[in-house]
């Protein structure tokens, strides 16, 4: 391709911004977004977590699921302006800092409950939030299933991700009925 | 080393980093600057466009170029037809911009780039495009008809290609047979679905003059010359990347997308990096499809039910191009007789332009559809002979003795003749049927249906032709700084776990843990040797390629050891990253040898500085490394499989339908599967459970739907039903492995083999269950509590 | 699949909340937004501002008011769902909390959004009519009560005037002993409904049904009492010739032309059945205290 003038290349839109203040995986966060900035794209793209994923942008696949001020959400069904003040937890900060996985993450990897691995941290992000929720745990497999029913995965045929959830719940000393 | 990785239930490598959030599929590539796309796509299934006026969007704040057909110079062509066969007709395939007509809706007319995508969508709105809409027809069975509408003005009847096959003597073999059976069955429209869209990035380097580009594609390299070729570069000033891909299932293997095409094109035009993230409505009008067919299916048999011959008519819907030519048909028409001897054999089939997303192979390509067809006429065969449905597939099964067993006349996708390698075909079946236990079943079923419960119980048996050449490479080599076995091979992987088991027969062969063996593949600036990743063949094409080239550097690794160590190369092992005499504690590491072979001027470690108290490494005089030889342990090798190798099992399931709600429920869902040796049987399960999942969606829940204007009307996941955990059943899986004798590791693909059978096992079960209403034999798939509900009410309607 | 523009109003007070949506022609209301967002993001609906309302003080949590439970614009539906008060009220509605989504929607999803957006096959609409509640509509003409009979227009049309927020939805009490079951047929777990019931009935002297109130959803173009079912029902002995009775005068509620998963006939047939089967439960649950 013959070499051409550099052409002028806008830097950004001239959108609506507005501050916002939250806490992100413990850490104060402060930034000017577009008030039409999903919460997705703010993580993915403007702190660079890039573990939430993005699968429908319309509140079905769930793999964009985040936990807000302790509950799961889908954060491509959230504005960036909406979490303003709220406190985020990304697939980022499941994990020790010293790499050591979180029970779900280590019976996960054990029960082989992930294949391409882009469905799994919208997972690993529900089954935390509902151990951390849920009095009694239904472990029984319609239980399981049921816990699991707001997150699609294309790969596993969910049955690893059921034995994952009773593993975890081993491994965290959470028995249930079922 | 304790155990064998070959064939054991070995942990994933990757897993830590995939459930950390330390994936990195395209849009987690971090590229400063980078530019987004959004595209103009068509309203219309059909229409001429009149003028694209793209000022406004050109003039939006934000945007950095607008696109259409007119500035694309020599990029402005049909893409390549990627597999030619005498048979198509005019192969007509995809354009990066529309020029003059469209044919689907989804198809690209414009491309916007952008500050961010948010801003491209806006501008991609101002584009004003005139559309003149034109005719069309969707019904396959129409659009083949004189005065049907044309998907393409010079294609007379839709007709894409039309092919016969014939194997054996069929036209005699039906003047001899005593009994007929003919049934038509219909498969819909699906798509893939892949959590992860599709997604292309690059990066234009002025000074390098390279084109990097990350691409969730299946098939890198052929990607890669390919852009080499349109954008007159040296192939290795072309990088592609597939890194982490969120599943493909045969979606990702097309090549050009128009994307893959107008990216690197806009990156290098732009002298920015560009990105487009495909979103989920674009998937499912801009990605391809599959599934549609119909098939009129007749077997010609004995009163005894053995089938002595069948012929199969059918229509396959072939989208509005035909890109991966005649494959899918191919694969569906030369598996039309499935696990049965049946030694005469016509097929048939046209491959039909419609006005939709064009269609690609998409898991099981052609293999579930063959698999419903002569699996319905089978459950046909034996109502009407008054045959268990095991008995006559237990009558016809392909005998151990008979194998290799060739169907000739019928050319598979490789374009040799249907040979099936190895099976035990009959002892499967017993398995299932002894798993299940029939007789006890039957009572069960007598008892619910007397509570007013009907249970059913559906059987299918299928065949896989898998593991299809031309070949694949795989490249070994040990680092002598850290030890570590780094392998590579070509194609790439979309979860399936390639990089464990690849690491699994390095590591049996170097005598190393697996979690030391580090897998890149799919990146042409690493290996670029090879084919892409589809039709159930890494495993077997670049498995064995791998460990050919392990078997090398083995051979390389003891060479040394046996100097270094002055012992004789029988009297080594490899086991524990080290080679030791045997019965000693005397021993090198892997380190140390890879070391001693690569004559260093600096000792960086520990390993360097221990492995000067060997004995030199080669035995020779003159210069270090001598004439003819490579410093160090690596080896490059390759595959290539003399045909396909035919893997195979059955699938039955207990299903309980509630004429109520006309739901079902499955009780149990058993599977008998063989894919020769397993080299990972954690991995193999994973692959048959998730198969079954994506069976289960395809037989119940998911199905593409056009009006009669050719308009998708179910384009998200809303309507589009993918199953969620608590739709899909657990599946009981049993295990065989009868080598295959065509490689060195007797090994035969699984990615698609879950999904094959779950059509037929769902339709035996629902007649079997609803026997008693006196249904109709459910004959298309996907089936729904609609369909359950209209076959109960036919009954009904036709009882006195 | 990236929001359109639009302005972003925060509003700290119901009345700064009024005054945007009267300062704007297409405003839309953003409290869970898990109905809004879909159709932000496919650009389906481009409203001129989104209001957000989530930070008013006034329009957080719930509270029970005398024979009422007041749920308020912002008060989540698993809030609700797991308030033990408002069960021990009226189980129905964490009966029908429970069919609506996902745990992870209902954690952001609003009650009274869900009732506002009203969708035709929603499962809160039909509970707001089976209960006979009411909206609490704010406007810049001062608060109003549109009772649920009043106020589902068509599918996503109410009587909610453009310059209106919907405050809060008022459901009654039930009277203890009441028999009370939500049902529905989704294709998959957490879908809309293809036909969905809610069912409640009061018995009375001689063991016959005092009072039976159904509404459906799914089944038309808005959430519907089943009124021919409910007279089937008044003044008869509970048992299975009147339930089935009722069940097959509810057919005719049945307004959806065929669509992709249902055809009118199948789901005259799905509604007979889920009314029939809504209808034993409730009756098993009659006379008994409410338990989970």
């Amino acid at each position: 391709m013959s070499r051409r003038i550099a052409p002028v290349l806008a830097e950004r839109s001239d959108d609506p911004r507005r501050a916002i203040n939250l806490t992100v995986n413990g850490e104060a966060v402060t930034r000017d977004v577009s008030t039409r900035l999903l919460l997705s794209d703010f993580l993915r793209h403007d702190l660079r977590l890039t573990g939430t994923h993005v699968g429908c942008e319309h509140g079905v696949c769930g793999c964009c699921t985040v936990l807000i001020d302790g509950h799961s959400a889908r954060s491509c069904l959230t504005l960036a302006v909406q979490a303003d003040g709220s406190a985020i937890r990304t697939i980022e900060s499941v994990a020790a800092d010293d790499g050591t996985l979180h029970p779900v993450q280590r019976a996960f990897k054990e029960c082989h409950a992930l294949q391409c691995g882009f469905c799994t941290p919208g997972f690993v992000m529900s089954i935390v939030s509902h151990f951390e929720e849920a009095g009694t745990l239904d472990l029984s497999e319609d239980g399981v299933r049921e816990m699991l029913s707001g997150n699609l995965c294309r790969c596993t045929g969910y049955q690893n991700i059921v034995a994952a959830v009773r593993r975890a719940a081993e491994l965290m000393g959470r028995g249930g009925k079922g | 080393m304790a155990t064998r990785g070959f064939g054991a239930p070995v942990q994933r490598t990757n897993d830590s980093r995939l459930l950390t959030g330390g994936g990195h599929y395209v849009d987690d590539i971090p590229l400063a600057g980078a530019l987004h796309v959004a595209f103009v796509r068509s309203p219309f299934a059909r229409a001429r466009i009149k003028r694209i006026d793209v000022s406004a969007a050109r003039a939006h704040s934000g945007v950095a170029a607008v696109y259409t057909a007119d500035d694309l110079g020599a990029l402005d062509v049909e893409m390549p037809l990627l597999i030619p066969h005498p048979c198509l007709i005019g192969p007509r395939t995809q354009r990066p911009l529309a020029r003059g007509d469209v044919h689907h809706v989804g198809q690209t007319v414009a491309m916007v780039v952008a500050v961010d995508r948010y801003v491209a969508e806006d501008a991609a709105r101002l584009i004003e495009v005139d559309y003149e809409p034109l005719p069309v027809e969707l019904d396959l069975e129409k659009a083949i008809k004189s005065d049907a509408p044309l998907v393409h003005g010079d294609v007379k009847n839709n007709i894409a290609a039309h092919f016969v096959q014939t194997s054996g003597d069929p036209d005699g073999a039906f003047a001899r047979a005593t009994h007929f059976t003919k049934i038509r069955v219909r498969v819909e429209r699906s798509t893939a679905a892949p959590m992860e869209c599709r997604a292309v990035a690059a990066r234009y380097d002025t000074v390098s003059g390279e084109l990097t580009v990350w691409d969730g594609t299946q098939a890198p390299i052929s990607v890669r010359g390919g852009l080499a070729s349109l954008f007159g570069l040296d192939e290795d000033k072309v990088r592609v990347i597939a890194p982490d891909v969120g599943g493909g299932f045969g979606q990702k293997v097309l090549l050009f997308y128009p994307d893959e095409i107008l990216v690197p094109f806009a990156a290098m035009r732009l002298g920015r990096p560009v990105k487009f993230i495909e979103d989920r409505s674009e998937n499912f009008i801009g990605s391809t499809q599959e599934r549609t067919q119909i098939h009129e299916i007749e077997l010609a048999a004995t009163k005894d039910g053995d089938v002595l011959a069948l012929r199969d008519s059918f229509l396959h819907d072939t989208g509005a191009y035909i890109p991966y030519g005649i494959a899918i048909a191919q694969v569906a028409s030369t598996s039309i007789a499935g696990p049965y001897r049946v030694p005469n054999i016509w097929v048939e089939f046209k491959a039909v332009y419609t006005p939709t997303v064009p269609v690609t192979p998409y898991r099981g390509c052609g293999r579930p559809h063959a698999c419903f067809a002569i699996e319905r006429a089978m459950d046909q065969l034996a109502d009407e002979l008054g045959l268990d449905r095991f008995e006559v597939r237990r009558r016809n099964l392909i005998a151990p003795a008979q194998f290799p067993y060739t169907r000739q006349g019928l050319l598979f996708a490789d374009g040799l003749a249907v040979t099936y390698d190895s099976g035990e075909y009959a002892k499967a079946l017993e398995l299932i049927a002894k798993e299940i236990d029939v007789a006890a079943f039957r009572q069960e079923q007598a008892t619910a249906l007397k509570a007013g419960r009907y249970l059913g119980l559906g059987l299918a048996f299928y065949v896989e032709g898998t593991g299809l050449g031309p070949y694949e490479g795989g490249h070994v080599k040990v680092h002598p700084i850290t030890g570590k076995v780094y392998v590579n091979t070509g194609l790439s992987g979309q979860g399936q776990g390639h990089e464990t088991v690849f690491a699994q027969i390095v590591a049996d062969q170097l005598g190393v843990d697996p979690n030391d063996v580090i897998v890149v593949e799919g990146d042409t600036g690493v290996f670029d040797w090879g084919v892409a990743t589809f039709a159930s063949r890494a495993a077997v094409v670049s498995g064995n390629a791998i460990h050919k080239a392990a078997l090398k550097a083995r051979a390389i690794v003891l060479e040394a050891a046996s100097n270094m160590l002055e012992a004789a190369i029988d009297d080594l092992e490899l086991v524990d990253g080290k080679v030791r005499v045997k019965g000693t504690d005397r021993g090198a590491t892997l380190a140390e040898v890879a070391t001693a072979t690569n004559p260093l001027r600096y000792a960086f470690n520990k390993a360097a500085q221990s492995a000067t108290q060997f004995a030199p490494a080669a035995r020779h005089d003159g210069p270090q490394l001598g004439e003819g030889r490579a410093p160090g342990i690596e080896a490059t090798d390759y595959y290539a499989p003399p045909h396909a190798t035919w893997a195979y099992g059955v699938h039955a399931a207990i299903v309980e339908v509630d004429p109520g709600l006309c739901s079902i429920k499955f009780h149990r869902y058993l599977c008998v599967h063989d894919c020769g040796n397993m080299i990972n049987p954690a991995i193999v399960e994973g692959q048959v459970m998730g198969g079954v999942a994506q069976g289960v969606g395809g037989a119940f829940y998911e199905r593409v739907e056009y009006d009669v204007d050719g308009n998708p009307r179910n384009a998200n996941f809303m309507d589009f039903l993918v199953p969620y955990a608590t739709e899909v059943p657990r599946v009981e899986m049993h295990h065989m492995e009868t080598p295959s004798p065509l490689n060195p590791l007797g090994v035969k693909g699984v990615g698609e083999a879950g999904c094959i059978a779950v059509g037929q096992v769902l339709a035996s079960a629902l007649d079997d269950a609803l026997k008693p209403f006196g249904v109709a034999p459910f004959r298309e798939v996907p089936l729904s509590p609609n369909a359950i509900f209209e076959a109960i009410e036919a009954a009904k309607g036709r009882r006195p | 699949m990236k929001p359109p523009l639009f302005d972003y109003v925060r509003a700290e007070t119901v009345d700064e909340a009024v005054a945007a949506r009267a300062a704007h022609e297409y405003s839309a209301v953003l409290a869970g937004g898990q109905s809004l967002l879909p159709t932000l993001n496919f650009r389906l609906a481009r409203p001129d501002a989104l209001i957000d309302i989530g930070r008013i003080k006034a329009l957080q949590g719930t509270a029970i008011d005398g024979d009422e439970i007041v749920i308020r614009a912002m008060a989540r539906q698993r809030e609700v769902e797991y308030d033990e008060a408002i069960f021990a009220a009226n189980p129905l509605i964490r009966e029908t909390l429970g069919n609506v989504a996902h745990a992870v929607i209902r954690n952001r999803g609003t009650v009274v959004g869900s009732i506002a957006h009203a969708d035709a096959s929603a499962e809160l609409p039909a509970l707001l009519l089976a209960t006979g509640g009411a909206v609490i509509a704010r406007g810049p003409k001062g608060e109003r009560r549109i009772e649920a009979n009043a106020f589902f227009k068509f599918h996503m049309t109410t009587s909610l005037a453009a310059d209106e927020i919907a405050v809060a939805v008022c459901i009654p009490r039930l009277p203890p002993g009441t028999g009370y079951a939500f049902l529905e047929f989704a294709r998959r777990h957490g879908d809309y409904a293809l036909a969905g019931v809610c069912a409640l009935l009061t018995m009375g002297a001689g063991g016959r049904v005092a009072s039976a109130r159904l509404a459906a959803c799914g089944i038309g173009s808005r959430a519907v009492r089943l009124v021919a079912a409910e007279a089937a029902l008044n003044g008869q002995k509970p048992d299975a010739a009147s339930f089935a009775a009722a069940a097959k005068a509810a057919r005719d509620a049945v307004t959806a032309s065929d669509d992709r998963q249902a055809s009118i006939a199948f789901r005259k047939h799905l509604l007979e059945h889920i009314v029939g089967r809504a209808l034993g439960m409730a009756h098993g649950r009659a006379g008994k205290p409410f338990a989970s």
